[in-house]
């Protein structure tokens, strides 16, 4: 499986929730495969979608699922100790580690060479890391819901990529539908 | 009232409640009033471009946002400040510490410091200076400018400003 396989996956659990998605294919994956107004695409922006996200979780109390990848996280790794620091318990980190950087040709990644990002979120003082395969991260996911515990789930998978058009929404018609939703 | 006082008066009178910090020494008294204030949520950050991540989605789940720094992160966050902030029309009032400018006695800060208002008037960013006492007078007016308007909006406050080091 790789990402677009786990996205189908778990579109039916995350549709009623808040999710802020990773830049580029995810986004656009997503987009294609279960667009909903509790969407919120990134268009730009690489790193910061767990930011986001924990920013969305700590100012009211749904909950909240940030879809990342892992050249996202490790390209603003600070986000981890961040969020260990600030528990949110309606917030829910899922990066899917497919060991390469996806929307730019799937160049590798050093989260698939020697480093483990479960480790070092682990490392960073997040309490709740689950390092699952990507057939479980559906369930994985419904589990961390339940719980109602801030958790890291890390999703490993293969890389690769299927044809997606762009988004072309205007970005602040994607955050004012989402601004609704959270208020709704 | 000490002016870290008045500051974050007026943040809470403009209904700010969530504040992200990367330290400055200058700021200090400010982040200390922020860190103290029961009614401002403060998460520190690693770096600027995380703090304003974070301070996009506050917003978004209905909390008013400040991101507090120094001049330097403005070259951390140009991509952040175009392609989020500006480009999904969010308000970011970002109160700066102004290294480099008069009294400062690091050499490297004034290397930053002089790009610090080009590179802001090249972003568009609507950028107020804090250099006398008097001028913290208008940050009420900055805050609902602001929040009016959804741009991110540069307060730099310089070493005058704050007495000195």
């Amino acid at each position: 499986m790789n990402r677009s396989d786990i996205l189908r996956d778990i579109a039916p659990v995350i549709r009623d929730h808040l999710v802020v998605c990773n830049i580029g294919l995810p986004s656009q994956e997503l987009h294609m495969i279960d667009d909903q107004p509790t969407n919120f695409y990134m268009l730009g922006t690489m790193g910061l979608a767990s930011s986001i996200g924990l920013g969305v979780a700590l100012a009211q109390d749904k909950q909240v699922i940030a879809i990342d990848g892992d050249g996202s996280v490790l390209t603003n790794l600070g986000t981890l100790p961040t969020i260990a620091n600030n528990v949110a318990d309606n917030f829910i980190l899922l990066i899917i580690d497919n060991g390469s950087y996806g929307s730019t040709g799937d160049q590798p990644t050093y989260a698939g060479k020697k480093t483990s990002l479960t480790a070092v979120a682990r490392a960073c003082g997040c309490d709740n890391v689950v390092e699952v395969v990507a057939k479980d991260v559906a369930q994985a996911l419904t589990d961390a819901l339940a719980a109602k515990r801030m958790t890291v789930i890390v999703a490993k998978c293969v890389s690769g990529n299927i044809k997606v058009p762009v988004i072309t929404k205007d970005p602040v018609a994607i955050r004012d539908r989402f601004m609704a939703a959270i208020q709704s | 009232m000490t002016i870290s006082e008045q500051i974050v008066g007026d943040l809470v009178a403009n209904d700010i409640a969530f504040v992200t910090t990367v330290p400055c020494k200058q700021l200090g008294g400010v982040i200390e009033a922020v860190d103290a204030h029961p009614d401002i949520m403060h998460v520190p950050a690693n770096k600027e471009d995380e703090g304003m991540g974070l301070c996009a989605g506050a917003w978004m789940g209905g909390k008013r946002p400040m991101i507090i720094m120094q001049n330097t992160a403005i070259g951390v966050t140009i991509n952040t400040l175009v392609t989020l902030t500006q480009f999904y029309r969010m308000p970011l009032p970002m109160l700066i510490s102004y290294r480099g400018e008069l009294k400062e006695p690091v050499a490297c800060q004034a290397e930053m410091a002089v790009h610090t208002k080009a590179l802001l008037a090249q972003l568009n960013i609507p950028t107020y200076h804090f250099h006398k006492k008097s001028d913290a007078d208008e940050l009420d007016a900055i805050l609902k400018y602001t929040f009016m308007c959804n741009k991110p909006v540069a307060i730099l406050t310089d070493a005058t400003f704050w007495g000195g080091y």
